[in-house]
């Protein structure tokens, strides 16, 4: 899958937890916790959702290295089928 | 119309979901009513059958007022008493509901409006009238439903207000803390959520919750009603747990009998809550009975809470953030994961001896997580 399909699911995933997210506004270099109003159980279910449409399960010990956008995509990226 | 919560004194019929003929059961949702707090679904109380509906959708009755008449199985037809509509408050300007929400939304005093209704009762052209008809602006055209979603958030605003009003005037509060190291605890959960499908993953607030139960059922004077001038122990924990709203505001809906459940129910138990808070789907018996409060305040990175209590219980439970905090462990400095748990509780019912026994037992149990 491109880098930007990845991206487009990962902006309708965060889309189910906090629908009034505008993914324009979100620069993806900064953490996405500070610039989404999310809980931890948000969080999770944005992880579920991401599971769910990627096939990807991220394990808790890689959530530190999955903070920002960019090194999310690269991180799903890099586990799903191309 | 059940109360659902201390500060409620109405509530308005939405729906009916059952008609007359109907049999019902214990805990079966029978209507939807909107409060301050929201839409809040309505469970029933008794088996029986749905002999006659009382209120129309779209009334607001006060708290108390019957809605329908159910039969026990075998019981007679009874003859239906008509549903009292909003008496006026004695010693008070008359007014109708309606109009009496209206003023408040529109910020007017009704003492300087007049009644041109029966009895010089106030109506909602009179409060509109008076408010110089700017309110039929705000009403009008695509800015409609923006007012009423802003009408239902100040309502709520001044539904907690009220309710933390009278907290503060009536309840001595007193407020320790704890810190309170966790590596053992997170490690079991880490442990738990590598063996589990992701959807099964569990949050630090499940065992937490669990262990603040349990420490409940130690010190009792900490979990119950303080009503009438005396306090009522519960036997169960039904913890209220703090949800705030995507739009504003907060509700504390119970888990019911939380020190009898595992770790794992409580998960999917606050799963299933905090989704139907935010769904608005509520049901009554949770918002009507939360023995006791817990406010997490982590997520905002809050180190502790000092909470205010919800009347009438006598106790709110703040957890803040885990973090990596300097620990001394055999006289040396170490990293350690640690959080800070707070209790504010009632100086009528309990002492600070009494508080301090509660985070002690908290203490133990989350250095035992496997037994939790």
């Amino acid at each position: 899958m491109s880098p930007e399909a990845i991206r487009e699911q990962v902006f309708q995933a965060l889309a189910d937890v906090a629908p009034e997210t505008d993914p324009a506004s979100l620069d993806p270099d900064r953490p996405l916790r500070d610039q989404v109003d999310i809980d931890s159980f948000d969080y999770l279910n944005f992880i579920i959702g991401l599971s769910e449409r990627l096939g990807v399960t991220v394990p808790e010990t890689d959530y530190a290295s999955i903070g920002t956008l960019t090194r999310l995509v690269e991180y799903l990226a890099q586990r799903t089928p191309r | 119309m059940p109360s659902l919560g201390a500060e409620m004194e109405k509530g308005t019929l939405v729906e009916w979901r059952v008609k007359p003929g109907d049999a019902v059961t214990r805990g079966q949702i029978v209507a939807v009513v909107e409060t301050d707090k929201g839409t809040i679904e309505v469970e029933i109380f008794e088996d029986g059958v749905v002999d006659s509906l009382l209120v129309e959708p779209g009334t607001k009755v006060p708290v108390g007022t019957p809605l329908a008449i159910v039969r026990g199985k075998g019981e007679p037809a009874a003859a239906p008493t008509p549903a009292p509509t909003v008496a006026p408050e004695a010693g008070r300007t008359r007014a109708s509901p309606l109009a009496r929400k209206r003023a408040e939304a529109l910020g007017l005093d009704l003492g300087r409006v007049k009644g041109t209704g029966t009895g010089g009762t106030i109506t909602v052209a009179d409060v509109e009238a008076a408010a110089g008809g700017a309110s039929g602006a705000a009403g009008a055209g695509t800015g409609a439903e923006k007012g009423a979603e802003a009408d239902r958030q100040a309502a709520m605003r001044r539904a907690i207000g009220a309710a933390m009003s009278r907290s503060k005037r009536e309840i001595p509060h007193y407020y320790l803390a704890s810190d309170i190291e966790l590596s053992r605890m997170l490690a079991w959960l880490a442990t738990h959520n590598a063996g589990v499908p992701v959807a099964r993953r569990m949050l630090p607030a499940a065992p937490l919750l669990k262990a603040v139960a349990l420490a409940l059922m130690e010190v009792p004077e900490l979990n119950g009603f303080f009503t009438d001038g005396a306090f009522r122990p519960s036997e169960v924990v039904h913890l209220g747990v703090a949800i705030s709203l995507r739009q504003g505001g907060l509700v504390a809906p119970a888990i019911h009998d939380a020190g009898r459940r595992t770790v794992a129910e409580l998960m999917d138990a606050l799963r299933d809550l905090i989704a139907r808070v935010r769904a608005g789907t509520i049901r009554s018996s949770e918002l009507a009975d939360p023995t006791v409060t817990v406010s997490s305040l982590g997520d905002q990175g809050v180190r502790e809470v000092l909470g205010v209590i919800f009347p009438p219980q006598v106790a709110l439970v703040g957890l803040g953030r885990i973090g990596e905090r300097p620990w001394v462990v055999e006289g040396a400095v170490q990293a350690r994961p640690v959080i800070t748990a707070t209790l504010s509780a009632d100086h009528r019912v309990s002492d600070g001896h009494r508080g301090g026994r509660f985070l002690a037992a908290l203490d133990r149990l989350l250095q035992e997580p496997e037994k939790l």
